[in-house]
């Protein structure tokens, strides 16, 4: 059964090349079950794997198969390998089981458009690519991947090419995150300077040797490493491209920008776990980003009109509690909370893209409301993933997951009371906001008729992601819960545990306390604020605060300041490109030339008679003379 | 007696430097191709006085080719203006220039 790994990226990239070849002459029907189904086999046979693998687990609880070799270079012998253990298997379930689900609810979203075969075989891809980053066995191959979702996500940002402002929303995601790509790059180049291999067992065993070596180039790996990460990841400060990234299509949102490929970043520093884990400094600067991030987008996400835009910055300040957590130590909770994150995070922007597509794609969650009756399906999925996103205690499966992230955020030997209060802090903010999302889109009085109603294709994953946004939390429950560790258990073969301090430990339940009242709490606010007084909301709406995070903190405004208008001031001086003017000078001195010669071609027999007289006497004079 | 071959070549000469000059300055195509034929002539009979002087006779071997040559050239040369003159009305070569850049 395992042997069968192989197959899991190659069906999506087989799917890809019949998508890609057959193109637009495929009828709709066979392109919809070639792009829906090759994902779905992909997931039916990860589940199938992933029972393997946890009832009869490999020796060492890693398995690896190894396929061709890629390169074969003095020392660099990357091969195309796959490995799969707990922490890959979690990736590879999200990736192919939501994906699957996206899948088959693009189906009926994308019905009606033109490029429905173009959109499939580029999502079939980008499940390939992100399939072959998470089993990578080594970095190089993790890279392929690496670049292929980002190029996917490009591809996909700019799917309605048609609308130009679409095409610079992919330009931005990809310049963007091509500054972290360079640095990850940057990264694997002196990792495999020091190590000289790329694979990744090899690196993490090798790791302490170097530290001992030489302490600054871990720092140096790390935090090259770390920019990667922040850039794929949409964090601090190269979160801007996430938000304008809402561009492309609802399922899009969902599988690219929420539940997978911004989450690449938290794959990559898990996986690296013990690079990190030698230099402190590098430890904390993850801590400290994923902090300010979830404030920062939690903030943003407060003020936003564009009910995509208000999950884009959600989802942000979510990869940020991921950091936090990953900066801790905790890189079980970090990925259990990628999990639980995948489900509810992709559940509401499948949720928006139906009550998008139902109001005549109309963003603005100011011209909603009260699309409670007409949308049932829709509304009580919704409600119970925003019930997750809040971490409302005890019935939702997010309340689990970050608690868990903030309980080690205090308690780890790498925490501080400060990343707690900061994660609580945020904690509130999500509530706050979510609330307001979903009061103004689901409540108060109906602005707009709803056209047409969610089919099957839509409801059924709704459905199916609402059940695991409520009880995907069940598998791991605190020590005060029940303390069941299904999840940590599992993911801790190839990861390693928190160290708890001792001091921490008996204030747990205070904490959690602590943590749930601030999620009621925030509700409450949200109750108050915008189902209470929806006018209000409309005030608020107006002021500079309110501007200035609906533009993210104005990021975007001070990189154009410091980065994008110089470059554009110093290519506008060099607008004629004074090195072309060299060449055009030899192109300019030839044709005057030219023109100098042809006049002598004049039609009169008696001038090219003189002309042949004088180079008989010059030939002559010469041959004499000489 | 035989006459120095430095008289007859600088006969010759003369006969080249006139029937060039004849085909710099005149205008008309006829009197062009005659200066033309002076000074194949010319050429001929520096080949038949350097023949003489060494007691050759390629001298005048080359000099029945020139003939030949002169023949035939002047045979197309004359096609030539027969043509020319049906197309332009003219034998002035500088007005017939059509074929200029």
């Amino acid at each position: 059964m395992m042997t069968l790994l192989w197959l899991i990226p190659a069906l999506p990239l087989a799917g890809f090349l019949m998508l890609a070849i057959g193109g637009t002459k495929l009828p709709r029907l066979v392109a919809g079950i070639i792009g829906v189904g090759s994902v779905g086999l992909a997931a039916f046979l990860s589940l199938a794997i992933g029972v393997v693998f946890i009832t009869a687990p490999p020796v060492g609880d890693v398995f690896v198969q190894h396929l061709w070799t890629w390169i074969d270079i003095g020392h660099f012998q990357p091969s195309v390998a796959f490995r799969l253990d707990s922490l890959s298997l979690v990736f590879v379930f999200v990736v192919t089981f939501v994906g699957f689900l996206i899948h088959l609810y693009s189906l009926e979203f994308m019905k009606e458009d033109e490029g429905f075969s173009r959109f499939f075989a580029w999502m079939n891809l980008f499940v390939c690519s992100m399939l072959i980053l998470v089993l990578a066995d080594n970095l190089l191959l993790l890279y392929l991947g690496w670049e292929g979702v980002g190029l996917c996500s490009f591809l996909l940002i700019g799917f309605w090419y048609k609308d130009s402002s679409n095409g610079a929303a992919a330009q931005k995601a990809f310049i963007i995150t091509r500054i972290g790509d360079a640095a990850l790059a940057i990264g694997l180049f002196l990792l495999f300077w020091e190590v000289q291999t790329l694979n990744i067992d090899e690196i993490l065993e090798n790791a302490p040797a170097i530290l001992s070596r030489n302490d600054n180039v871990i720092l140096a790996i790390g935090l090259l490493l770390l920019v990667g990460a922040v850039g794929k990841s949409a964090q601090l400060p190269l979160q801007t491209w996430l938000p304008d990234a809402m561009a492309g299509p609802s399922p899009v949102s969902a599988l690219i920008h929420a539940a997978t490929m911004v989450t690449a970043g938290v794959y990559l520093l898990s996986r690296m776990h013990v690079v990190f884990e030698l230099s402190p400094l590098v430890m904390q600067t993850i801590a400290v980003i994923g902090a300010a991030t979830l404030l920062v987008a939690g903030l943003s996400a407060l003020a936003q009109r564009d009910i995509k835009r208000v999950l884009a910055y959600s989802t942000i300040s979510q990869v940020g509690y991921m950091f936090l957590a990953l900066g801790v130590g905790a890189w079980s909770a970090a990925v259990f909370h990628f999990m639980i994150h995948a489900f509810f995070k992709a559940l509401l922007f499948l949720g928006a893209g139906a009550v998008i597509a139902s109001l005549h794609h109309e963003h603005d969650m100011f011209k909603m409301g009260g699309l409670r009756k007409q949308l049932p399906v829709t509304f009580l999925t919704f409600l119970i993933a925003s019930a997750s996103l809040a971490a409302l205690p005890i019935i939702t499966a997010g309340f689990y997951s970050k608690d868990q992230i903030l309980w080690f955020s205090w308690s780890s030997e790498l925490g501080s009371p400060w990343l707690w209060f900061t994660g609580l802090l945020g904690a509130f903010i999500t509530a706050v906001y979510t609330f307001r999302m979903v009061f103004l889109t689901f409540f108060g009085e109906a602005r707009q008729q709803v056209t047409h109603t969610p089919g099957w294709k839509i409801k059924v994953p709704l459905v199916i992601l609402g059940f695991l946004s409520l009880c995907g939390g069940f598998i791991e429950l605190p020590h005060t819960l029940g303390n069941l560790h299904l999840f940590s258990g599992f993911t801790e073969r190839t990861l390693p545990g928190v160290q708890v301090s001792e001091a921490a430990a008996s204030s747990e339940w205070i904490l959690q306390l602590v943590a749930a009242l601030a999620a009621v709490g925030g509700v409450g606010v949200a109750y108050w604020a915008f189902f209470r007084k929806p006018d209000n909301a409309l005030q608020v709406q107006e002021s500079t605060w309110a501007g200035f995070l609906l533009r993210g903190w104005n990021f975007d405004r001070l990189y154009a300041t410091v980065f994008v208008n110089p470059v554009v001031w110093l290519s506008g001086i060099n607008k004629n490109d004074f090195i072309n003017r060299i060449y055009d000078g030899i192109g300019r001195l030839a044709s005057m030339v030219h023109k100098m010669l042809s006049r002598t071609q004049n039609g009169k027999i008696r001038w090219y008679a003189m002309g042949i007289v004088i180079g008989a006497v010059l030939t002559l004079t010469i041959v004499i003379l000489l | 007696m035989q006459t120095p071959a430095e008289y007859s070549m600088f006969l010759a000469l003369i006969l080249f430097v006139i029937g060039l000059i004849g085909l710099l300055v005149r205008r008309n195509v006829l009197f062009m191709l005659i200066s033309v034929e002076i000074m194949l002539n010319a050429a001929g009979l520096a080949f038949v006085s350097a023949g003489a002087k060494w007691m050759q006779p390629d001298g005048q071997v080359a000099f029945i080719f020139i003939l030949a040559v002169a023949a035939a050239e002047v045979s197309v040369a004359l096609a030539l203006v027969l043509q020319l003159f049906k197309t332009y009305k003219t034998l002035d070569t500088d007005s017939t220039n059509s074929l200029k850049d």
